[in-house]
């Protein structure tokens, strides 16, 4: 796992409180890990915050699993 | 109108977590004051407060964790842990559980707070200023709004009745218990959760009261004899937190159920002093009127109320005032009257302060004994009402009265009556 996947998993495992076994590449945040509307907002704000990237809106809406989460911050920082 | 009684009592408080032990720690003259450890006082000039005592959930101490799961926790102010915390306790206490869909639409909540979620407000100003607009989370609104006690508290629990909330600063909890009662006797539900919570003991909390020169200045080394209602050496408030909530019921409705029944609420009063927005009109008379109008709902006289709760804050100028306003009120009967203000162990709850008071005084109806006024030494004004000085008072109580006075000049009391099994 590369060094952005295991810190993105950090972060979902410590905000939406699921065990850690359960944040793989192809799980949803709200169906797979029982997020809500609000608890996505807050994701994505702590991804822009731990990697100092800035998500707009439009591409926060892409953004439902784990995986979707890794291929755009990898994306911002290739 | 229809009876309505209270069926379970849930509470986190400084003197423990639950309704029980937080009685037996009063009964026994303990104080939940001390000094503050969890954030800088240095710059403050109070630094003491009554602080919910946490821990593992053992020998009393409140464990948050199991209430409300930790991801949960980050996104709301403490406020509203406390209430979910006693909100869960008066529920399991009621046994009541309801689960048809009539049942759940039947049963309401009625939670309120007197500041709301100030610490969340503070940090995330800050928070907003250090790194803007984008950074603030979308639990801020949600974990901070006062209602949200209720709301937390309906969600949890699939209660869909009438889902309301009070904000009347240090009334707050009487007059959430008061408007339940209500809503039950009209017949909008058969059963509410109510009460109040409040969670304010931080930085800006304790700097803004001290700006309004109510708090205690003055015992900063001695923080279990700074709240010393009626007592010569009084000088301010110790601020507490915390939460009561209890449930109301309709009387036939617990009854079919073979619910236990603390006592039944028979009287509700209002009053505003319309006089000035922090102090209390000198000549007692908002209280007055509040207790008068009380006693009225409730179909009797003064001679007829064994003890009253004080709102008795340990401030120099509101402990006489409501005194004299009681003392008015019960003439010839005042050498038969017994009053004391439990705020000298808990401090002051501010908007959980008159749900904690009610729920002190079904306990005193139950046991049939008066808690002490602790540090209650030299008292500033001979009174013919024993203020109940420092030792629990075993004692008949048939009808009880408790007051509550709050910032804006909002009065509320509450009659509550002993009900025979």
């Amino acid at each position: 796992m590369s060094n952005v996947a295991e810190q993105v998993k950090k972060i979902v495992v410590e905000h939406l409180g699921v065990e850690a076994d359960k944040v793989v590449e192809s799980a949803s945040f709200i169906d797979d890990l029982g997020a809500d509307s609000l608890d996505t907002v807050e994701l994505v704000m702590a991804f822009e915050e731990a990697f100092g990237v800035e998500i707009p809106d439009d591409a926060a809406e892409t953004i439902q699993s784990v995986g979707d989460a890794v291929k755009f911050i990898e994306s911002k920082q290739g | 109108m229809r009876r309505v009684v209270i069926t379970g009592i849930g509470m986190v408080s400084p003197l423990g977590c639950g309704a029980e032990v937080s009685w037996q720690r009063i009964l026994e003259g303990k104080s939940g004051a001390g000094r503050i450890e969890n954030f800088e006082t240095e710059d403050l000039q109070t630094k003491i407060a009554c602080q919910v005592p946490r821990g593992d959930g053992t020998d009393g101490t409140f464990n948050p964790d199991d209430f409300v799961a930790p991801k949960e926790q980050r996104k709301v102010d403490p406020f509203i842990v406390y209430a979910i915390a006693a909100a869960d306790q008066a529920i399991e206490d009621a046994n009541w559980k309801p689960e048809t869909e009539e049942e759940k639409c039947r049963t309401g909540t009625l939670i309120g707070s007197g500041i709301g979620g100030l610490q969340g407000i503070a940090d995330t100003a800050l928070l907003m200023e250090e790194k803007g607009p984008r950074r603030v989370s979308p639990f801020f609104i949600p974990g901070r709004l006062i209602n949200l006690a209720s709301g937390y508290v309906s969600i949890k629990h699939g209660l869909k009745g009438p889902n309301h909330s009070v904000v009347t600063a240090c009334s707050t909890g009487a007059h959430a218990i008061g408007d339940a009662a209500r809503l039950v006797a009209f017949g909008d539900a058969d059963v509410m959760v109510a009460g109040g919570a409040e969670g304010t003991v931080c930085r800006i909390g304790i700097a803004g009261f001290n700006a309004c020169k109510a708090l205690s200045t003055g015992f900063n080394d001695e923080p279990e004899k700074a709240s010393r209602p009626y007592d010569k050496g009084r000088d301010g408030f110790v601020m507490g937190e915390g939460a009561g909530v209890v449930v109301v019921e309709e009387y036939e409705h617990a009854k079919a159920r073979g619910a236990k029944i603390y006592a039944e609420v028979v009287g509700y009063g209002l009053s505003g002093d319309a006089y000035h927005i922090t102090a209390p009109a000198s000549d007692g008379d908002g209280g007055y009127r509040c207790m008068e109008a009380a006693l009225k709902r409730a179909d009797i006289s003064i001679a007829d109320v064994d003890y009253v709760n004080a709102h008795g804050t340990s401030t120099p100028l509101g402990d006489e005032i409501e005194l004299g306003a009681v003392e008015r009120l019960a003439g010839d009967h005042a050498g038969s009257l017994t009053m004391s203000s439990t705020k000298s162990a808990t401090g002051h709850l501010l908007g959980a302060a008159g749900a904690v008071e009610a729920i002190f005084t079904a306990l005193a109806i139950r046991d049939q004994v008066a808690p002490p006024t602790i540090n209650l030494d030299n008292p500033s004004v001979e009174t013919a009402i024993d203020l109940v000085p420092n030792k629990a008072k075993k004692m008949e109580i048939n009808y009880a009265l408790s007051n509550s006075f709050g910032f804006g000049g909002t009065n509320a009391s509450l009659v509550l009556k002993k009900v025979e099994a």
